[in-house]
């Protein structure tokens, strides 16, 4: 694949060629830019509002996406129309395509089910069930059919060494998981989904509700993941989205709807942006 | 009155005489209402805590009565309210959850269906115990042939519980924080194991809440005793026998027995010291559930 | 690996059954109205309607089905009971809300809630051994209209209360501060923003409890005396509708038992309008 789709579908404003993306600037070779997940003219509204418009897009398998905008521009609405979790909105219509592997996620008789298996995403606030830590992951395991008690704690045991969470709390499974601190709990959410073994994670502000420390520790982790797992993050922390994302989105809200205003390799996007929107948003300006 | 909002320089507290006679006259009212009311109170509460002390002992709670309830103890009817209660809850818990979970999980997708549910509750709730006595009757003990049983009984009282049952445990079912609904669908759990198996936990105090509530409502009742559950006041063998319950008890000894007095005001102490019991347990329950959200960090 | 079903269906059997639960717990209602008109309908089908409301007395074997004076003191009785109540019970919310320090009003609240949650057998015993002796030093023979009313009066009061004080912590906490920085007097805030405010609930609030009053049996067959008779002083002994029903369901039968499912049906109707009433003035409604 040596054309990759993100020229055809966003024009360069200034030069109006299509742009392609050359080898990658960041991260380990195994990122290709083969599309994991392709987003076509996708349009979002609740209701009569709408939040997206006319969203084009490319995710590279392995590699980290982050986007990145202003509040209210739409990019947990974006995430959540990827596992279709927009379903469970009320009054909420997605327009436009979105193809994993090819297939439309939205075509009649894809099961959201096995979608969201492979799909999976960890939201702003670490939300761990009010169940015991080892409940919280076996729970999603069991869901999907494993029933070997002897798999399950395998399993258990190799997401929490995934997420560095292992060795600090492998004494106590059964406590409940609400106890954990708020990043221990992020951790654990995150094992949560990996248990699942997805090929891709959204990720939504996973670090905006944790402390400094904790923040660096997911950061790391999220990091980790590159290469393994097909990774869209948002962050509101530019610095972040600098140092570990491959890719990068910026988004605006140009008349009351997000508009995706430039994809590019993240080093690009940060140091040479196209547009003058993002040159002011990455430099600090507005937004 | 109005004056003081157009104008309201005027009304600096009882400056002026007509004001002061006005709030003199309020506040005395006030006073006086609630103090006759808490006397009235006390007076009642003493009462019976006064006469029923005298009566009440652990052979009281263990022996059987002798002549008509004069005399002897309350042990059969305890047995009887308690198996009442549990034929009560058996059938209005799972029912009542299953709706709650309904009205609360579905409400959106069911539309003026769901509503419409909600609303014949809110009707139920109003119908006068006497007439779920009349029902419990006709339905149970004539058409279903059940006859005058501690299972017309039950079955009597989880009808008039059932819309307090519902609305307890549909509450609590609403407070459970979306998040954890989000994140199970997120991992592409189903919506009956996000239901049964992280909703219901999750809002277990406020259903057992609910539930408390309910058994507080049965156990007071005594109309819609009077003609399902009947007045037999030996040791119920099973449920298919007749029973009688502790409201129905006092009744009984206060209105058709001379001399019932006594053990009438023991009994009430007894149905009193439980309900108390039950009730701060529910209290003391439902204001665990308002505490049990996800944490915040 | 155990076969298991596919979460779609398990959904789909969930969504069956809570439905079916639902629908039964809805279906309850129309059951109860269904049985109390089936077994209304052998005298209403043949006596008719008129005759409840026409005939002078209470004679179901002779043929008279005058339901009129256990109708009047059931409405008098509920009156009574409201008249004793309303000020009261509203005087009490004002008194936690507004008079009382922290301690006091938490204590009197705990005292409201547990006079709610006295049961109405308990209340009658306490009427017939305490009330109707100090009535009957009166006038005898004590088990009255008034003695219903007292005890009623009891049984209703923390309900307005509850309903008020609700009402009026709704209201007041944000014009309590904007009046008393106009330097208002807390009677004047009373009288002029919070009881006018708060109007609409408190309303809901005394419909609600008469609906409870006119529904109320124990307590009221136990202290009023049950002579059916149109009550002509307070302490004349009269019968309810209610107490009617549990009085004679014992051993009612054939069209004596079919007119008690007619007075409950009757009884039915009129309670569930006036909590229809209540629920149209809107209001937070505390349910006791
Ligand atoms: N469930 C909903 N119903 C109606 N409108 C919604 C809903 N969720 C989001 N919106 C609206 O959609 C717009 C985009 O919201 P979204 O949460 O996707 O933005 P965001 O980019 O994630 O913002 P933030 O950075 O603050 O998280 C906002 O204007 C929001 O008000
Ligand atoms: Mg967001």
């Amino acid at each position: 694949m040596n054309t990759p789709f993100v020229g055809d579908l966003v024009p360069d404003s200034k030069t109006g060629e299509a742009f392609t993306l050359g080898p990658l600037v960041t991260g380990p070779p195994c990122c290709e830019p083969v599309p994991k997940i392709r987003v076509e003219s996708l349009s979002l509204s609740y209701g009569q509002n709408e939040v997206l418009r006319n969203i084009s897009l490319d995710i590279y398998g392995g590699c980290i996406t982050a986007l990145i905008g202003p509040s209210g521009c739409g990019k947990t609405s974006l995430l959540s129309s990827i596992n279709r979790l927009t379903d469970l909105v009320p009054g909420c219509q997605v327009q436009g395509r979105i193809l994993r592997e090819g297939g439309d996620i939205h075509a009649p008789g894809v099961d959201v089910h096995a979608l969201r298996r492979d799909v999976g995403m960890i939201f702003q606030r670490p939300n761990p069930f009010p169940l015991s830590i080892r409940r919280n992951l076996a729970l999603p395991l069991r869901e999907h059919g494993l029933r070997n008690a002897r798999e399950i704690d395998d399993r258990i045991e190799r997401s929490l060494k995934d997420v560095g969470l292992w060795d600090e709390i492998s004494d106590r499974l059964d406590a409940p998981a609400q106890a954990l601190s708020g990043g221990q709990q992020q951790r654990l959410c995150i094992a949560r989904a990996l248990v699942l073994e997805p090929s891709v994670l959204l990720m939504d502000e996973p670090c905006s509700a944790l402390d400094p420390i904790s923040s660096a520790v997911v950061e790391d982790l999220v990091e980790s993941l590159r290469g393994r797992y097909t990774v869209v993050i948002v962050t509101h922390n530019l610095a972040q989205a600098r140092r570990i994302a491959n890719y990068a989105a910026f988004f605006w809200v140009k008349d009351r709807a997000g508009t995706l205003v430039e994809f590019d390799h993240c080093k690009r996007l940060f140091e040479s942006p196209r547009d003058e929107r993002t040159a002011a948003y990455v430099s600090g300006a507005r937004g | 009155m109005p004056d003081a909002v157009l104008y309201p320089g005027s009304a600096r507290a009882g400056s002026t005489p007509t004001f002061f006679w006005r709030n003199l006259a309020l506040q005395s009212f006030v006073w006086l209402a609630s103090l006759l009311i808490i006397g009235v109170f006390l007076w009642l509460l003493g009462d019976i805590l006064w006469r029923g002390a005298s009566r009440v002992d652990w052979e009281f709670l263990i022996s059987v009565p002798k002549s008509a309830g004069r005399s002897g103890g309350i042990a059969p009817i305890i047995v009887s309210t308690v198996l009442i209660l549990v034929v009560a809850i058996a059938v209005a818990f799972p029912l009542g959850l299953a709706t709650a979970a309904l009205l609360s999980e579905y409400a959106r997708q069911g539309g003026a269906k769901v509503r419409g549910v909600g609303l014949s509750l809110d009707v139920l709730a109003g119908v006068p115990s006497i007439v779920f006595g009349l029902f419990g009757n006709a339905f149970f003990c004539v058409w279903m042939g059940l006859g005058f049983s501690i299972l017309s009984g039950g079955l009597t009282l989880a009808c008039m519980i059932l819309p307090i049952v519902i609305r307890t445990a549909e509450s609590g079912l609403r407070m459970v924080p979306d998040e954890w609904r989000l994140g199970a669908a997120a991992l592409g759990v189903s919506r009956s194991t996000t239901i049964v198996r992280i909703l219901i936990p999750a809002a277990a105090p406020a259903l057992v809440a609910g539930l408390m509530l309910g058994i507080g409502r049965a156990m007071a009742e005594t109309a819609a005793l009077i003609f399902t559950s009947g007045y037999v006041d030996r040791m119920p063998r099973s449920v298919f026998d007749s029973g009688r319950a502790i409201s129905v008890h006092i009744y009984d000894l206060t209105m058709n027995v001379a001399g019932g007095d006594p053990n009438a005001y023991g009994s009430a102490l007894v149905l009193i010291a439980l309900l108390i019991v039950i009730n701060s347990a529910a209290l003391w329950l439902a204001n665990r559930a308002l505490d049990r959200k996800p944490s915040r960090s | 690996m155990v076969k298991t079903l596919s979460p779609n269906v398990r959904d789909r059997r969930l969504l069956w059954t809570l439905s079916l639960s639902a629908a039964t717990a809805a279906g309850l209602l129309l059951l109860i109205l269904i049985f109390l008109a089936k077994e209304a309908w052998p005298v209403l089908s043949t006596v008719g309607v008129t005759s409840f409301v026409m005939d002078s007395s209470w004679h179901p074997l002779e043929g008279t089905f005058g339901l009129t004076p256990m109708l009047a003191a059931s409405v008098a009785m509920s009156a009574l009971a409201i008249l004793i109540a309303a000020p009261l019970g509203v005087a009490l919310a004002l008194f936690c809300r507004f008079y009382a320090m922290g301690p006091v009003a938490r204590l009197f609240r705990w005292a409201v809630v547990l006079l709610a949650g006295i049961p109405s057998v308990v209340l009658g015993l306490w009427g017939l051994t305490t009330l109707v002796p100090l009535i009957n030093d009166l006038r005898a023979p004590g088990t009255s209209l008034l003695a219903g009313s007292v005890v009623l009066a009891l049984m209703i009061l923390p309900t307005i209360a509850l309903t008020t004080e609700a009402a009026l912590t709704s209201v007041s906490q944000s014009y309590w501060t904007g009046a008393s920085a106009l330097g208002l007097s807390r009677e004047a805030i009373i009288l002029a923003v919070a009881l006018p405010t708060a109007r609409n609930s408190i309303a809901a609030g005394v419909l609600l409890a008469s609906a409870r009053a006119l529904g109320e049996t124990m307590a009221v067959l136990m202290v009023s005396g049950n002579v059916v008779q149109l009550p002509s002083s307070l302490f004349d002994p009269v019968r309810t509708l209610t107490a009617n029903i549990a009085l004679e369901m014992a051993y009612a039968t054939g069209t004596h038992r079919a007119s008690l499912f007619v007075s409950g049906l009757a009884l039915t109707l009129l309670v569930l309008a006036l909590a229809a009433a209540a629920r149209r003035s809107g209001g937070q409604v505390v349910h006791a």
